[in-house]
């Protein structure tokens, strides 16, 4: 990349810093508590699943079954070694019984930790090595297959049934389409578990389950030897049921999840101490797993306007890349999320489009940058939108974006129809093509409108993250700095599930992760 | 009688431009096809000028044609409201002299509709396209909900708050679930008595003010409203409603 802003980095390390004390600022509260998707998902690592007779998820059934007797703060899987000790059984038998309500897991007489940390060991190894040998035939695919060059064109699949979904993905990555998304269903991140099998049925969008991952993956490795490139797949890792969904993607070899920090406790309404914690078990299986996670500020702009708060995507990359990294996701994993949503009515509005992008490319060299196209300004006018379309997609071409979600012409008007779907792929490919080393060719005017918009935004962006450092996040988030939106911290969804750790808490994978990930100092 | 139909370049010629994909692969079979399918759909000298092979058995036409209809557009009646929109400070001051009292109004995505884009664009303090939202008229009081609100609680909200207006917003639809949650809306309403409390209205890229009024509804808004529209319509029909 050839850097074209006379970004100040003095100014840069300003923003890392305050990032550092903001996350430090959270830390001790990640620290100190689990929470009942956390500890659903340790159930779901031990290879436990299935529902019972009345469609309840059998890891909501354990980690209930301990919560009710107060005990959950010692971690899940001490109870569940303690169990397989006593009862000789596997871990899905143990579920299994526990639904007919047949034993209780806090009520068994209690084995020596040391016993149970041996005990629990094999199932620990089995889903690690399950896990690196998921990375490694995604690794040996790439190499066989490698994806396409960036920015990777990225489209959604949003039929509500999963296999018209996999069709609909398949004919998408035959036109081109190098990564595919699964849109949720509407409200499924408020539903505190994850629904189990094949669905067939969504509003808005397909439930993430995992079965629906494991029909998507294998629909896209049918077309990967015919197109001759590696077609990545993505679903959502966020809601009630984070950390959950990432066990599930780590398991059946997703490449990317939306993942965002702080995108549920804004934008749905998630109790933010739930999601901190939550946030930091997912991002640190996503690390493990080799997923590259997408974050969410081009929300923002959804809400808030796209000139004025430019810096407050800018500043939530930064408190996000911070806490990436303190879960061990690597700069090549973070697809940090930003979005060309100005009125397109504005003089000169390009220009300050390409600064934003540039700013954050040469902020962020090594993150695949996520970029969302125009939402907010597209109306009924496909003619226009298309456009529109064209011009996000030239904005990321000329500033060396990495994760290119294409613009629908018909955005506000229904999910894409399939043509809706090629044409917006034919456009992006058009423009890439067309202008693929256009970035190696131009230079922006000294102090001209490019670089003052720049300067402007991130000064801005200091004083934002210098503010908020000062402040504490959780207070920040109160006082509605982000996208305008309050969220209080005893307030939102999920509060009950926020657990505090005793101290012999007990999560044998996340050890295992923390290790592999070298986050133990 | 003023009969009318399509314009190209000349008046009357009917012409018509339509895109659709159909269900087989690219061929001269499939090009024909679409011929055929758009000489049923009442076109006349149909010509395919683009046939584009999509993959997994699916290719995308573009085709022009002209119509032999027309329409009669003096017999045309369209329900839409009727009440002039003001200006930002003539809302304001058409609460002061008429009402005097603050408005208070309650809006919402309902159901699990999660895209707040279009009541954002009503009510949010910033508004939307140069003007201020309902949040800002210093003589109204404006609540925003946000998303994925149940109807239950936005009447709740709305009797708590004791509001002159609710607002739906319905963004993100497949399979027509905007109009049963709308529909449920009104009968939720209407079971405890209390349609007539609230002026109840309700916008969205697929409302119009026509479906609205069929729905139940006093009024509907589709693409293109702005917030002073949305304000006008409030203050004039209280005042239309309450105060005459």
């Amino acid at each position: 990349m050839k850097e074209k802003l006379n970004v100040d980095q003095k100014i840069v390390d300003r923003c890392r810093s305050a990032a550092i004390s903001i996350a430090d600022g959270i830390q001790k509260h990640i620290d100190e508590n689990t929470t009942t998707s956390v500890e659903r998902t340790v159930v779901r690592l031990f290879g436990i699943d299935g529902v019972d007779e009345q469609e309840i998820p059998l890891p909501n059934l354990v980690v209930d079954d301990v919560l009710e007797n107060d005990k959950l703060g010692k971690g899940i899987a001490f109870w569940l070694g303690n169990a397989m000790i006593e009862t000789g059984k596997t871990p899905q038998e143990i579920a299994e019984v526990l639904a007919k309500e047949e034993i209780s897991l806090t009520e068994l007489p209690l084995h020596k930790f040391s016993a149970v940390n041996e005990k629990v060991e094999e199932y620990v190894k089995k889903m690690i090595d399950s896990i690196e040998k998921n990375n490694d035939e995604r690794k040996a695919l790439q190499d066989k297959f490698p994806p396409g060059p960036k920015p990777w064109l990225y489209v959604i699949v949003a039929t509500g049934n999963i296999y018209e979904d996999a069709k609909q993905a398949r004919a998408a990555a035959r036109q081109g389409a190098d990564i595919v998304a699964v849109i949720r269903s509407t409200a499924q991140s408020l539903i505190d578990y994850v629904p189990y099998g094949a669905t067939t049925e969504g509003f808005g969008g397909t439930y993430a389950t995992q079965e629906n991952f494991r029909v998507m993956r294998e629909a896209l490795d049918e077309v990967i030897a015919e197109t001759g490139h590696y077609v990545q797949l993505v679903n959502y890792c966020s809601g009630l049921a984070m950390p959950e969904i990432a066990a599930m993607g780590a398991m059946e070899r997703l490449d990317m999840m939306l993942n965002d920090a702080m995108y549920g406790i804004l934008f749905r309404d998630i109790n933010m101490k739930r999601t901190f914690v939550d946030q930091y078990f997912s991002r640190m299986i996503n690390a493990y797993a080799d997923i590259i996670i997408n974050t969410g500020e081009d929300n923002y702009l959804t809400t808030a306007d796209a000139v004025e708060e430019a810096h407050t995507v800018l500043a939530s990359q930064f408190i996000n890349e911070e806490l990436a990294k303190r879960s061990g996701l690597r700069p090549e994993q973070m697809g940090l999320g930003h979005a060309f949503e100005m009125n397109p009515e504005i003089e000169d509005g390009f220009l300050m489009e390409v600064a934003q992008a540039q700013l954050i490319r040469q902020i962020f060299p090594d993150a695949p940058l996520k970029y969302m196209p125009p939402t907010k300004f597209m109306t009924g006018n496909i003619f226009r939108g298309h456009l529109q379309d064209g011009m996000f997609n030239l904005a990321s071409i000329m500033t060396e974006q990495g994760i290119q979600l294409l613009g629908m012409l018909t955005e506000a008007i229904h999910t894409p129809f399939l043509h809706d779907r090629a044409l917006s792929i034919e456009n992006a490919k058009y423009i890439f093509n067309n202008a693929r080393h256009l970035s190696d060719e131009i230079v922006f005017a000294k102090d001209g409108k490019i670089q003052k918009r720049a300067d402007e935004v991130l000064l801005q962006t200091t004083k934002m993250l210098e503010e908020i450092a000062d402040k504490g996040l959780m207070k920040s988030i109160e006082d509605a700095m982000f996208a305008a939106i309050s969220r209080p911290q005893t307030g939102g969804k999920g509060a009950d599930g926020v657990i505090k750790k005793y101290e012999d808490y007990y999560n044998p994978f996340m050890d295992k992760f923390k290790e592999g990930l070298g986050l133990y100092e | 009688m003023n009969n009318i139909k399509p314009y190209g370049d000349t008046l009357n010629d009917g012409k018509i431009q339509l895109s659709f994909t159909l269900p087989i692969e690219a061929s001269p079979e499939a090009k024909e096809a679409a011929r055929k399918l758009s000489l049923k759909m009442g076109l006349d000298e149909v010509s395919v000028v683009d046939m584009k092979d999509m993959g997994e058995g699916f290719s995308f036409f573009v085709v022009y044609g002209k119509t032999e209809y027309e329409v009669d557009i003096d017999r045309i009646k369209v329900a839409k409201v009727e009440t002039d929109t003001m200006s930002y400070y003539e809302v304001n001051n058409y609460i002061k002299e008429n009402i005097g009292r603050k408005v208070k109004i309650v809006g919402a995505c309902t159901g699990s509709d999660a895209h707040t884009v279009g009541l954002d664009a009503i009510m949010n303090m910033k508004g939307y396209a140069g003007e201020y939202g309902l949040e800002r008229y210093p003589e109204l009081e404006a609540f925003n909900l946000g998303s994925q609100v149940p109807n239950e609680e936005l009447i709740k909200k709305a009797l708590e708050l004791d509001a002159d207006a609710i607002l739906v917003s319905q963004v993100v639809t497949q399979k027509g679930v905007h109009v049963k949650n709308l529909t449920e809306l009104v009968e939720l309403l209407e079971a405890e008595n209390l349609r007539e409390k609230f002026l109840l209205i309700v916008g969205g890229p697929r409302i119009s003010h026509e479906l609205a009024l069929e729905l139940g509804f006093d009024a509907g808004f589709g693409t293109g409203t702005l917030p002073p529209d949305v304000a006008s319509y409030i203050v004039q029909t209280l005042v239309e409603k309450e105060y005459k």
